[in-house]
């Protein structure tokens, strides 16, 4: 075997009331594909940004190519050969696409910026990585993925030793995953380490040849990818048995009961549809990013305008010109965009949670602060929420636990109809079975939901119907019976019309 | 109360310099019945820009700015003093009342129209009050016909200038504007709607929070702070000057909000924290007089000292002239503070 590229030992980390790293080895073989895996909140994220000098650690050492490391900051790391691609892309999007890539390092001449130099390489460095886009143009134009695919081009033009793809895949499409493994097994093929962190179990299967398995900021093992079956694994990351992860694989019998929600020729950001949903029925949207899923969801929550048709709640007409009217008629909408729709990072766990409420309340009427501790701890408790402190600020805490939060902040109002936009992104296999469950459970006791996800399995075993998107428009409207598959969905997806 | 840590520390070294270089600084007496010293006229003098401060900390931690303020100041002091000019007894406690009214009236109506001009329109905070600022001088000067008025008015010189419970009344406006401002934000729930707006002001109207509203009370509160401060100035001289009252105060006010711990991105705001900024303005002002700084360098100390200020209170600069002293040991760990965290 060769020599470790990287080596970690003993490495340690604490924040204010959480060791979020306990003693943690890790070592990086040059020409590998290496998988980080843990729940959220596990510790992975932290270790990635000890790795790249964003934290000082407290304890153990690292060591690069045989030599001992401290970084202070990301760009000392990154001199040293350290490359990050983080989940949420942290480019600038008003800025070029060439200018993205050269930033803080422009090609010069003279002193000045060599503006044709430096978009003559960003466009080669982007050919390679089969992307033949128009660099002079700002980043924003392109979508999500093209933007990680930039990061990715920035990341490796550093002449990056290690590689590290934090997330990179949550946001692409089946194609521009495969275009990402491509690069990917390249770099590999250059010698480069790659350590890749996912939720997706298969990529980490197709990719990954080894693994390191992180829970609670302890080490859990090493292992070759190969050797250790996915059921293993997912125990390995949990710490316990499957019984929660039992398939919730009973089709739910299609709901009877009476008409929450009917918007009838409802249009605005995607062509005019009708869609009803009943009492305790779980309404799945499914379709391929930007088929206007989300643009659904924010008409029916009041955050869009409507430019045609209507919407009755309960049987009475509802004109939705502000989220607040929608909650005052019991809708709840959760965003996708965690970071700006969502958090308010500022603000502790217990105000992020009450928000909603108090926002409801209004000013002059607080909620009380027991009466705040009592919710606080019940929903902590609920959703299992880590670490259970109330007073931590929001921003501290793990993807999946913000996401948790920011759920409960809807519950806390009893709502008719919870609209939940991709609730499980990002989010380990632990947490994303006790969404479902919850989702199920809370259908169960009436609650209407609108389930947004991009994984068609995931929409399948929960709704009990999908309405089917493409390019903005609803395509289908199918019960899920026993002909219901996701072959079916993705054909239906992919011809744009119903068999 | 670790936050004020800073503030407090720099409060007590300017003290401490007051004591040693001037006589009898500490020392309170009570002349006929009212208490005299140099740190009562520190609370005294200092009041305006403490009420100011208040207003502005609430702007800014909507993640916004107000910079109309001085104008407000001189506008609403013109306003006073002109109804009471116009007065055919000045002493009529009701026709200052009156006058008092219809000043703090016009003070938050300027107010609402710059939380219209942000939260409606959707101008940047600061240039929508950039218009009030350069505009309310003119109206100010419009309003007194370019002249200083002066009056003669007894009721209204209290405001400023008189005693009530040996208390100069200036600190009794301070402390009931400041007792009511803590109570409607930490008691009810304004302060959390308000740390909302400014720290997501998306994610605050998804979550059904009415921003506009908020801006908009926002920005009359801070107006009506300065239409009291406005009153307090006239009629501690008896008179307005549409040019010059309030001149600046804006900057003083900032200043005081943001050594008080209250970032200028919003969010999180402590109301204690400008109390104590607006005191380390004013006892800076009041020592520079006192150890006797000659008085054409008197802005260039005051801006060396506040510079010093705000360096120190930076944790970024803290950090680097820390590391740097530390830097022949090990460089590794100096966890103490979470500089570079930003998530």
């Amino acid at each position: 075997m060769a020599e470790a590229i990287l080596r970690m030992t003993g490495i340690g980390k604490e924040f204010p009331g959480v060791r979020a790293l306990d003693g943690v080895d890790f070592r990086l073989l040059p020409g590998e594909v290496h998988a980080l895996m843990g729940e959220n909140g596990a510790g992975k994220s932290t270790l990635i940004k000890v790795l790249t000098g964003v934290y000082s650690i407290d304890a153990g050492e690292i060591e690069l190519a045989g030599a001992k490391v401290a970084f202070t900051g990301p760009l000392e790391a990154q001199k040293a050969g350290i490359s990050t691609v983080y989940q949420e892309v942290n480019l600038c999007r008003n800025l070029s696409v060439a200018e993205n890539v050269f930033i803080g390092r422009e090609p010069r001449r003279f002193g000045r910026i060599n503006w044709r130099e430096m978009r003559r390489r960003a466009a080669e460095l982007l050919t390679r990585l089969d992307l033949s886009i128009d660099v002079a143009k700002p980043l924003s134009t392109y979508s999500l993925a093209i933007q990680q695919m930039v990061a990715i081009a920035r990341a490796i033009d550093i002449d990056a030793r290690v590689l590290i793809l934090d997330e990179p895949t949550s946001s692409l499409d089946a194609g521009e995953v495969a275009q990402l493994f491509r690069v990917m097994r390249r770099l590999k093929e250059q010698g480069i380490a790659i350590l890749f962190v996912s939720h997706f179990l298969d990529q980490i299967y197709e990719i990954a040849d080894r693994m390191t398995i992180l829970r609670n900021g302890r080490l859990v093992g090493e292992y070759v990818t190969a050797e250790l079956p996915q059921v293993e694994l997912v125990g390995k990351m949990i710490g316990r048995e499957l019984a929660e992860l039992e398939r919730l694989d009973e089709r739910p019998p299609a709901r009877t009961s009476d008409t929450l929600v009917e918007a009838s020729a409802l249009g605005g950001k995607v062509a005019p549809f009708s869609l009803t949903i009943r009492e305790g029925e779980v309404v799945g949207l499914a379709g391929l990013l930007g088929s206007g899923r989300t643009e659904i969801a924010r008409l029916l929550f009041g955050a869009d305008h409507a430019a045609t048709g209507t919407v009755r709640i309960g049987g009475e007409q509802v004109n939705l010109r502000t989220p607040r009217i929608a909650m005052s008629k019991g809708v709840a909408f959760c965003s996708e965009n965690r970071r700006e729709e969502g958090l308010v990072p500022e603000l502790t766990v217990r105000e992020n949670l009450i928000l909603a409420l108090q926002a409801d309340r209004g000013w002059s009427r607080p909620v009380p602060r027991k009466k705040q501790d009592e919710l606080v701890a019940k929903y902590i408790k609920a959703l299992n929420i880590r670490p259970d402190n109330p007073e931590m600020l929001i921003r501290n805490l793990s993807g999946g636990n913000q996401q948790k939060v920011l759920l409960a902040r809807w519950l806390i109002l009893e709502p008719r109809l919870l609209i939940l936009d991709e609730p499980t992104r990002g989010i380990d296999v632990g947490a994303k079975a006790e969404i479902q469950k919850l989702v199920v459970e809370l259908s169960d006791g009436g609650m209407a939901v609108l389930f947004i996800s991009a994984e068609l399995e995931e929409v399948l075993r929960l709704s009990h119907k999908v309405a089917v998107l493409r390019d903005r428009r609803v395509v289908a409207e199918l019960p899920n019976d026993d002909t219901l598959t996701t072959d079916v969905l993705m054909e239906t997806i992919a011809s744009g019309a119903a068999k | 109360m670790k936050r004020l840590a800073w503030p407090l520390g720099m409060l007590a070294a300017l003290l401490l310099v007051n004591l040693i270089f001037t006589d009898h600084f500490f020392q309170i007496e009570i002349k006929d019945g009212h208490l005299y010293g140099s740190l009562i006229d520190i609370f005294r003098f200092g009041a305006p820009l403490i009420l100011v401060a208040l207003g502005m900390t609430l702007v800014i931690a909507t993640s916004g700015i107000d910079l109309s303020v001085g104008s407000v100041v001189a506008i609403s002091g013109a306003m006073a003093c002109l109804q009471i000019s116009s007065l055919t007894s000045q002493d009529s406690i009701g026709g200052v009342l009156g006058a008092v009214g219809i000043a703090l009236g016009l003070a938050i109506a300027l107010g609402v129209g710059n939380g219209v001009l942000v939260s409606v329109i959707g101008i940047q905070p600061i240039i929508a009050t950039l218009i009030l600022m350069v505009a309310g001088r003119g109206l100010a000067q419009l309003i007194t016909d370019g002249q200083i008025i002066t009056i003669n008015s007894d009721p209204y010189k209290l405001i400023g200038g008189g005693y009530w419970l040996t208390l100069p009344f200036g600190i009794i406006i301070v402390a009931a504007v400041l007792a009511l401002t803590a109570f409607i934000t930490r008691r009810l729930a304004l302060g959390l709607l308000i740390e909302s707006v400014g720290g997501n002001a998306e994610a605050s109207r998804l979550s059904g929070i009415r921003s506009r509203g908020i801006l908009i009370v926002v920005y009359a509160f801070c107006a009506l702070c300065a239409g009291i401060a406005g009153l307090m100035i006239s009629s501690n001289v008896s008179s307005a000057d549409g040019n010059n009252a309030g001149l600046w105060i804006e900057l003083d006010a900032i200043l005081a909000v943001v050594i008080g711990g209250t970032s200028l991105a919003g969010g999180r705001f402590s109301l204690s924290g400008t109390v104590l900024g607006a005191l380390i303005i004013q006892t800076l002002t009041t020592t520079i007089y006192s150890i006797g700084v000659p008085p054409e360098t008197t802005l260039l100390f005051k801006a060396l000292v506040v510079t010093i200020v705000c360096l120190l209170q930076s944790p970024a600069f803290r950090a680097k002239v820390f590391r740097q002293r530390r830097r022949p040991a090990p460089p590794a760990v100096a966890a103490d503070e979470k500089v570079t965290v930003r998530t």
